[in-house]
């Protein structure tokens, strides 16, 4: 044993040379041949395969043999291995390892439109395509020990910042020249949604890193198919050039993977992912795709739940996924994607063997495990040849372990082993002096000594002969032990005691002084052998032992475990608001089959259909929003640039948004989700239905139309957006015109450009510069032939005129006006120009441009002729549609079925779904909703909201789901309660403030 | 002609009031008293500004004062004018811009500036206010910790000294928070928490100094700040703090008990938690925005519709109110809304008009429609707390008739006439 430690410590010390290096040597030239034969090992030589009692012979730092005969040649160091597990060395995909850190100086006050960066790069400094790790790599930067505690021997290192990030490299863990460390410069390329350190303002959301990475390979095909004849860029170029290279993708949230991946199929390309940890939310459409995924082992601290007010500010999603998070490894084997393991999220990487083990006892297979740390890895970055597998000829990188690493508490890494040369881990465990001793020669002031601790923290009490305990301070090296203690017994011995001893087995033997400076010798022998705190055990068996709870889809309050089905249901004798020719039936019964309305009319037979009674009550379509910002994650505006046409809301999507449910219980249905109006030409909307528990796609109304958010008067000018904001054009309403003057007549120009050159020849094309390939153009031109419809957020009757009059002069109609308070003063102007009307009831007085709005303005634009609908632009106030529109017979005198329209079939109309939805009427979707009472009168509540023929919200299952939360919510915090009087680490219980977004908000992507 | 030449004057003095004072009979009408109680088809009698009589048979009345003018309100319905108990009317007018903004004054303890003194009786979102039955409304300082002086005003006026209804209501105050955030830009939750003890200490000295200081009958050195707490601990003022998280509700009110203060919550959105405690101290509550969304993502999706249920049914007196300026048109909707979500219609009723009364200290002549109460009340054609059919057709503020017509109904007009369309 003892020898083994001194090997170790030896090989420490020593300077291996085995192969012609570059640089000078000081001194004399100290070859050493290191040449190991580790003896009667347990060996995994990979993940699947375990030698019992085998030896592994080593060689100038690769594998020679190995095998179960014991046949060492001479001139090897011999190397006894009984009782210890060989592992293969660990690979760490996704780590900054010696990179130096990056200062993130923050966004600047003054807006930053074009990258300040000097030289020939891109345009935005979030793409840092150009970088390479290895330009700036050293294990300087950084302290291998760590990585090596924990059993790695290679990582993948590369600079976490920006979208773009460039190339990694994988470096090997040893502690050697630099030179010596780098096995392959550019391993991998990498990229994330977020720009990190650029100050740039875009882009300022998700969708607008989206848009940035898209129109970026554009460009980079374009450099590459004109290559010479246009720009010179050192970005583009790298991203080129990088083409062929595995590209790791990180990402924040199990849904970023999905829009990765439309992004990934976009361009025919591959990504691995770096998951967040909570995959195992939406595990079986992650197989769909079936992703490679690296994912870290961060797992959260339980919450202080002791007080009753503060636990209640944490949601059910993060207690559920405290409990499901050390689950996430073992849902991806059991769906059998492909997963390499990381330290990445780690804030301690020193916490990675206790959360591997975590993993392991929520149903994470070894086999697994030791994959995602080895082959997995290996065969990803195409080294399986070298690394990942002990076999003759590859790099002796492995760990020595005293025991099961996955599964034993008490297993650890005796040392770390990297290409043929051993880094001590924990040697201290080659004698484990922990246990109680009792003094039998010597006063010494305590009858007993007790050391206990970790191997590498040992810790010494004592007790005292009157039974009491004694602090000792102690130092253990090299089987030497030193303690310091004051015991203070009696009048003789008052003072400080100071004692040396070493161990001869289970003896301390030594010698020592107190306070009268008279030394003595002292014996103590072990009477019991050391046991790990009782308390740790019993926390870990607790949590292992109670069962976990389910999945909810979406994984929130108010989810359920299993996807809801569309039914055949009856729904009988209702008063039915059909929006068609008779307006209102009563006592009929509507017949829902497959998703559609499939019959209308009294006493209707369906033996097969669940039936609904519907006695006393409305049946009614579905409540549309035309302006809704619901179900939007990480910005809702792109505001940095005066047109942001190329960003699409469709990409950021948050299925997952708990306002879907409330707005369901509302009665809504459908919704426009649009881009914010901080700028003239805002995003792509996206229209939805309200499918609680989907993923973001199968929102998506099929086959809708699409749209595009244009913006007028203060949020475009930014004249509420403080002193500092003053310089982006456009600052008055006569610029915002020729932004779009401007935008269109280069759209047109764009257009002509192409036709010109798709018009060439062959070889003419090859002398000619290709047009380069433009989002934002290509979305305007989509708007000139009529192929996107434009919702326009708008306030005064002057921009109103002027948007109007540039859409006819490039023979086009403005689809709808959204918010158009003053829509009443040009309700003729926009009947003739054809445009529809989306309004507020009765806001006011928020800004300058609405003093003049008035509650009758949906009123007076219905009776001039305009289609006119009513929105929301506001969470909480979609839920209460049917009470807006209920303000237009207040406010205006219209019938009933005027103001139910107004939430209905108007909007259904101007977002082109009329067809589908917005009335009850055979052959239509359906997505109607059941109420209590007239739904325009202040008792109206929606008993249930459908939506193609499957009950999204139910009032009575409504209840059931509060008590569903209720009660898993108390078992968790019962769970946590437990666990944290077993001494558990723990977190404080803050509220986590979700956003909600309006028209104007501005918010940053984070940035790291 | 001498006596009511003598009532006019008195009413001059009492009201400052330049309008008439009329002499009404409402005859026929559903009279929803405010109290609660309803009478079908029964008979108002308004004069000299307050009500003089009040009956359930249909013209009682009507021969008795042969001057007066009947009105036959038969199918229509009688409401006292509601109260807006917590507004930035008269305060604020433009949201976004700062030079029609008069609410927020700087420093964190403000209790000298008076909301009265920046009240404007001529902003144009009052009438628009009126026009859906709020008569009378509080108009109330933001900003900092003890954010000054509110005072009870008659949503009709010349200037704020004939428009004041009672100057001075209360002293209002912030309540630092004690819940912890967890957000990117948050601070440490440790940060947070001695952030707030630390404004703790702060508020706990300067009431202890305001009180030393106003047991002195004349200081010798005239502290403004300390002088306008004086008639807080006395009693007289109200103390209004604004609490919505459950443990600062608690420690607010425990606050003002060590005052010998009973304070009334404002906010109160956590009110549902701390219910046995509300009952125990016997505290008043304005409860804020039914049309809201719940403020933690588990809530039941109806919280904030039926809180006020929920403190109805546990016996708590509470008010409706609603934050900002011209949403307070909206006010009798959201008490409709709490009435769909389980309080009895009539005391929705009365959650925006004698509770608020009460809660403001104002009842004796104000909230109800009641006998010797001033005449401050309203007729509907249809269910005032419905905005589907809530109509006020004519409304008086203590016997004079208000205009009705605001802005938004001229624009109205005008733009109908401009396409021809008919009314």
């Amino acid at each position: 044993m003892k020898k083994t430690l001194l090997y170790c410590l030896f090989i420490l010390l020593s300077l291996r040379v085995t192969a012609q290096q570059t640089f000078p040597i000081n001194g004399v030239a100290e070859v050493v041949p290191n040449k190991f034969a580790l003896i009667d090992a347990s060996i995994y030589v990979d993940a699947h395969t375990r030698l019992a009692k085998a030896s592994l012979l080593i060689d100038g730092g690769k594998i020679v043999s190995i095998s179960e005969k014991v046949n060492i040649p001479a001139g090897y160091v011999v190397i006894n291995c009984i009782n210890k597990i060989i592992y293969p060395g660990f690979i760490d995909a996704y780590t900054s390892y010696g990179l130096s850190e990056t200062k993130n100086e923050g966004n600047s006050e003054d807006p930053i439109f074009i990258s300040t960066k000097e030289g020939a790069y891109h345009w935005n400094e979030a793409v840092r395509s150009e970088y390479n790790a290895i330009t700036n790599f050293s294990v300087k930067h950084s302290d291998p020990t760590i990585f090596r505690s924990q059993g790695f021997t290679v990582v993948n290192t590369l600079k976490k910042d920006g979208i773009f990030r460039g190339t990694s490299a994988l470096v090997s863990l040893g502690s050697e020249r630099d030179n010596l460390l780098i096995i392959s410069p550019n391993a991998a390329s990498a990229l994330s949604f977020r720009k990190g350190s650029s100050k740039q303002d875009y882009p300022s959301s998700l969708m607008g890193s989206i848009a940035l990475i898209r129109q970026s390979y554009y460009d980079a095909k374009w450099l590459k198919d004109n290559k010479g004849k246009v720009e010179f860029n050192q970005s583009l170029q790298a991203i080129n050039d990088q083409q062929s290279k595995i590209k790791i993708f990180e990402v924040t949230d199990v849904h970023d993977i999905f829009r990765a991946q439309k992004i990934a199929d976009e361009f025919n390309i591959n990504y691995i992912f770096k998951g967040a940890g909570n995959e195992y939310q939406r595990i079986a459409e992650l197989k769909k795709i079936n992703p490679i995924i690296i994912i870290g082992l961060n797992f959260p601290k339980i919450y202080d739940v002791e007080d009753y007010f503060d636990a209640g500010n944490i949601s059910l999603t993060e207690l559920k996924n405290w409990e499901l998070a050390p689950s996430n490894p073992a849902a991806l084997a059991h769906a059998n994607i492909k997963f390499l393991l990381s330290t990445s999220d780690l804030k301690k990487p020193s916490e990675f063997l206790n959360n591997l083990r975590k993993a392991v006892k929520y149903g994470l297979s070894e086999e697994s495990a030791l994959s995602a740390l080895t082959e997995t890895p290996a065969a990803v970055f195409g080294i399986n040849d070298q690394v990942g597998s002990l076999k003759k000829g590859m790099r002796a990188n492995f760990i020595i372990c005293s025991g099961n690493i996955f599964k034993e508490e008490s297993a650890t890494i005796l040392s770390t082993w990297i290409d043929g040369k051993s880094y001590a881990i924990n040697p201290a465990n080659e004698n484990d002096i922990r246990g109680t001793y009792q003094v039998t020669n010597g006063n010494i002031g305590t009858k007993e000594i007790i050391i206990k601790g970790t191997l590498i923290d040992l810790v010494a009490t004592g007790i005292k002969s009157d039974s009491t305990d004694l602090a000792i301070k102690l130092n253990y090296f090299e089987n030497q032990i030193s303690m310091i203690y004051d015991p203070s017994i009696d009048s003789t011995s008052i003072g400080k005691f100071r004692l040396n001893a070493s161990f001869v087995g289970n003896q301390m033997m030594g010698s020592g002084t107190g306070s009268d400076g008279k030394p003595f010798n002292w014996t103590a022998n072990k009477i019991k052998a050391f046991q790990e705190p009782i308390v740790a055990n019993e926390a870990i068996q607790k949590e292992k032992e109670l069962k976990l709870g389910p999945v909810y889809y979406p994984f929130t309050a108010y989810g359920t475990t299993s996807t809801l089905q569309a039914e055949k249901m009856l729904i009988k004798n209702a008063t039915i608001w059909t929006n068609e020719s008779p307006a209102v039936l009563t006592e009929t019964d509507v017949l829902i089959n497959k998703g559609k309305i499939v019959q209308i009319g009294k006493n209707i037979q369906a033996l097969d259909a669940k039936v609904i009674d519907a006695s006393g009550k409305y049946l009614t379509s579905g409540i549309i929003d035309e302006h809704s910002h619901i179900a939007i994650t990480r910005g809702v505006n792109e505001g940095t640039q005066s047109n942001t046409a190329e960003v699409r809301i469709g990409d950021a999507l948050d299925p997952d948004d708990i306002n879907i449910y409330r707005q369901l219980a509302g009665g809504v249905t459908t919704a426009q989700l649009l881009h914010g109006s901080a700028n003239p030409i805002g995003g792509q909307s996206a229209v939805i239905k309200l499918r609680w528990g989907k993923m973001a796609e199968e929102l998506k109304f099929e086959g809708a139309s699409p749209f595009i958010k244009f913006a007028l008067g203060e949020n475009v000018k930014q004249s509420n957006w403080g002193d500092r904001q003053q310089t982006r054009f456009p600052q008055t309403r006569m610029g915002v015109e020729q932004v779009y003057i401007d935008a269109f007549t280069r759209a047109k120009e764009y257009e002509s450009e192409k036709l010109n050159y798709s018009r060439l020849s062959a070889a003419a094309k090859s002398k000619t510069i290709s047009p380069r390939f433009d989002l934002e153009l290509e979305t305007m031109l989509e708007i000139l032939y009529k192929k996107r419809f434009i919702s326009c957020h708008s306030y005064v009757q002057s921009e109103i005129n002027m948007l109007m009059h540039v859409a006819d002069s490039f023979q086009f109609t403005v689809n709808t006006f959204t918010h158009i308070l003053e829509g009443y003063k040009v309700a003729d102007k926009m009947k003739a120009h054809g445009a529809n009307a989306s309004t507020f009831s009765d806001w006011w007085a928020y800004k300058f441009e609405v003093m003049d709005a008035i509650p009758y303005n949906a009123a007076i634009l219905t009776k001039v002729g305009v289609n006119t609908a009513i929105n929301s632009d506001d969470a909480e106030m979609a839920r209460r549609l049917n009470q807006e529109a209920a303000k237009a017979i207040k406010y205006g005198a219209l019938t009933e079925t005027e103001a139910w329209k107004l939430v209905t079939l108007n909007p259904a109309k101007m977002l082109h779904i009329d067809h589908r939805v917005g009335s009850i009427k055979v052959g239509k979707d359906a997505d109607v909703v059941l109420w209590n009472t007239n739904p325009l009168t202040i008792d109206a509540k929606p008993e249930k909201t459908i939506i193609d023929g499957v009950i999204y919200f139910d009032a009575a299952r409504d209840l059931e789901l509060r008590t569903q939360v209720a009660k898993e919510k108390e078992r968790l915090i019962q769970k946590m309660l437990d666990l944290k009087k077993l001494g558990m680490p723990s977190q404080k219980a803050a509220i986590k403030e979700k956003k909600l977004y309006h028209c104007d908000d501005m918010e940053q992507e984070m940035s790291n | 002609m001498k006596k009511s030449l003598l009532i006019f004057a008195l009413s001059m003095v009492n009201y400052a009031y330049a309008q008439q004072k009329e002499n009404i009979i409402f005859a026929g009408a559903t009279i929803h008293i405010g109290n609660g109680e309803l009478i079908e088809n029964g008979t108002i009698h308004i004069k000299n500004g307050i009500i003089v009589a009040i009956d359930n048979e249909p013209s009682a009345n009507a021969t008795i004062d042969p001057t007066a003018i009947v009105v036959n309100a038969k199918g229509k319905h009688i409401y006292p004018g509601l109260i807006a108990p917590y507004s930035r009317l008269g305060l604020e007018e433009v949201e976004a811009v700062r030079a029609t903004l008069d609410y927020r004054e700087v420093g964190e303890l403000n209790p000298n500036v008076r909301a009265l003194i920046s009240y404007n009786t001529d902003s144009k979102l009052i009438p628009t206010v009126r026009s859906n039955g709020v008569l009378t409304a509080m108009t109330v300082p933001e900003g900092g910790i003890v954010t000054g002086s509110s005072s009870l005003m008659k949503l009709a006026g010349w200037n704020w000294e004939d428009a004041v209804y009672k100057a001075d209501v209360g002293i209002h105050l912030n309540w630092p928070t004690m819940r912890i955030y967890s957000a990117s830009w948050a601070p440490s939750a440790e940060d947070q928490k001695s952030n707030t003890e630390k404004r703790f200490i702060e508020l706990r000295k300067f009431f202890n100094q305001a009180k030393a200081y106003n047991e002195i009958s004349r200081p010798l050195v005239k502290n403004l700040k300390f002088a306008a707490m004086q008639d807080l601990f006395s009693g007289k003022k109200k103390l209004f703090i604004a609490a919505d998280y459950s443990k600062d509700i608690i420690a607010a009110v425990n606050f003002s008990k060590e005052f010998g203060i009973t304070p009334i919550i404002v906010g109160a959105r956590d009110a549902h938690l701390v219910l046995n405690f509300l009952k125990e101290n016997n505290i008043a509550i304005i409860l804020e925005n039914a049309h809201s969304l719940p403020s933690r993502e588990d809530d039941d999706i109806d919280l904030p519709y039926k809180k006020a249920a929920i403190l109805y049914n546990a016996g708590i007196k509470y008010c409706m109110a609603i934050n900002g300026s011209w949403q307070q048109r909206n006010l009798p909707f959201e008490a409709g809304t709490t009435a769909a979500y389980g309080v009895p219609r009539e005391m929705a009723l009365r959650s925006v008009t004698l509770s608020a009364a009460e809660i403001l200290g104002v009842a004796d002549n104000l909230g109800s429609l009641t006998k010797g109460k001033d005449a401050t009340l309203l007729i509907s054609t249809g269910d005032l707390l419905d905005m589907k059919s809530s109509s006020v057709e004519r409304a008086w503020i203590q016997g004079s008739e208000i205009k009705l017509k605001n802005s938004q109904n001229e624009l109205n007009e005008k733009y109908l006439k401009k396409y021809g369309i008919d009314q």
